[in-house]
């Protein structure tokens, strides 16, 4: 077959697009940053996950550590069950402490890790005991107003 | 006996375009069972990705580039008073991926690529080389449709790609170099919101369906143009219209299946 310059730019345009896909995967997308393939599950059960999604950043000392998985309520215990998949280079005490944070005021929410002082690690499938729920606005707003009426009214002393 | 007649035209127009939705389904069909033939010759692909494909290539760039620079800029103005311009990066690259890079290379492509092609294969027609080519027993569906239509459908995902390219790297010249947002921050807002999957590969899967939808249009409003001079302009700019319309009701069909929020 012989070889004209109609096929060389065919063959330009073919590439400059392909690159353009890797590009948009690499530096655009998450492809480049994050690999699922090494990894290992671990869940916890939270009171209360707020605005919490699938996908969901999981960070210890604010460093990208894994993923949100899945999140379902368990009907035996009314809580919400979040597996997370965590990267397979770091590990975590099995005492290790899961927070539900929120980045900035209004900022999506994140899973926190801090990790306890135990020997063990968390091993595949393993849970996370000790969790902390989400801060719900609107909980602590009530909450302020309970207390507020619920102080003792200030007598006010008539002045004599 | 006016609104009789009124109801009468209304119903002959739907009536018509029923039909023409019908056969053009058939004409669909018919360049899929010929295209065997179409890949066997496989330089003819390679001919029409050059025409629609390459030629195309410096609109959609440009335009790529301009609508990442105005995405930059308004993204910013609109950041700016939540205090968020750290976001503009995944504000750039999401709304290029999702929507703006698919929809606005498929609209550029109807009109730069669609066009044409309807405007050659009429044209082919009013000079009677789709009957000369019946005479001599070549099929024309597989000989001049085929080609094209996969040329169509090979190229289109490829320039939206390089459409989405070229608008981000818009979006980071107005944001990062010129209005200075953090350069770190808008590449990691950017790689922590956009997800290869769902939404690099969706977009890919959406220009795919759009560049299917517009070369069969434009194919089809070639071949079944009147073969007049009149035909041929009114059959281009059907091409155009009709194409535009199908690619922006298809979008917002993909968009509600792809990205129901979960």
């Amino acid at each position: 077959m012989e070889r004209t310059t109609l096929d060389l730019w065919v063959g330009m345009f073919v590439v400059a697009g392909l690159a353009a896909l890797v590009a948009l995967a690499m530096k655009v997308g998450n492809l480049g940053t994050y690999n699922v393939s090494e990894s290992y599950q671990v869940y916890g059960y939270f009171q209360n996950i707020g605005g919490l999604k699938v996908k969901a950043s999981i960070k210890s000392a604010g460093v990208l550590v894994g993923r949100v998985t899945s999140i379902t309520l368990d009907t035996q215990r009314y809580e919400a069950k979040v597996v997370m998949s965590l990267d397979k280079r770091y590990q975590f005490p099995q005492d290790t402490f899961a927070n539900i944070l929120t980045s900035g005021l209004l900022g999506e929410q994140y899973i926190g890790l801090m990790p306890g002082g135990d020997e063990e690690m968390l091993k595949d499938g393993g849970q996370v005991k000790q969790t902390q729920s989400a801060v719900v606005l609107e909980e602590m707003i009530g909450k302020f107003l309970y207390n507020k009426a619920a102080e003792p009214e200030k007598v006010i002393v008539p002045e004599k | 006996m006016a609104a009789t007649k009124t109801i009468r035209a209304i119903g002959h127009r739907i009536v018509d375009a029923v039909w023409r939705i019908g056969s053009a389904t058939r004409f669909f069909i018919l360049a899929l069972l010929y295209s065997g033939m179409g890949f066997k010759r496989f330089r003819l692909i390679i001919k029409e990705i050059f025409s629609s494909g390459v030629m195309s290539l410096i609109i959609i760039l440009v335009a790529g580039l301009f609508v990442g620079m105005v995405l930059g800029l308004q993204g910013y103005e609109t950041l700016k008073r939540y205090g968020s311009e750290s976001a503009l990066g995944s504000l750039v690259a999401l709304s290029l991926v999702r929507e703006l890079g698919p929809v606005l290379a498929a609209l550029l492509f109807a009109s730069r690529a669609g066009s044409a092609m309807t405007a050659e294969i009429g044209l082919m027609k009013a000079t009677e080389q789709i009957s000369a080519m019946e005479m001599m027993a070549v099929n024309p569906i597989a000989r001049i449709v085929a080609p094209r239509f996969w040329a169509g459908v090979i190229s289109m995902p490829l320039l939206a790609a390089m459409f989405s390219a070229v608008g981000v790297f818009g979006g980071y010249l107005v944001g990062v170099v010129q209005i200075g947002v953090d350069e770190g921050s808008f590449w990691a807002q950017m790689q922590a919101a956009v997800d290869f999957r769902e939404d690099i590969l969706n977009g890919v899967l959406k220009s795919f369906v759009f560049g299917t939808v517009v070369t069969v249009i434009a194919l089809f409003e070639g071949y079944d143009a009147q073969p007049t001079a009149e035909g041929v302009s009114g059959a281009t700019t059907r091409t155009v219209v009709n194409s535009s319309l199908a690619i922006l009701m298809l979008d917002f069909v993909l968009t509600a299946i792809m990205f129901r929020g979960n």
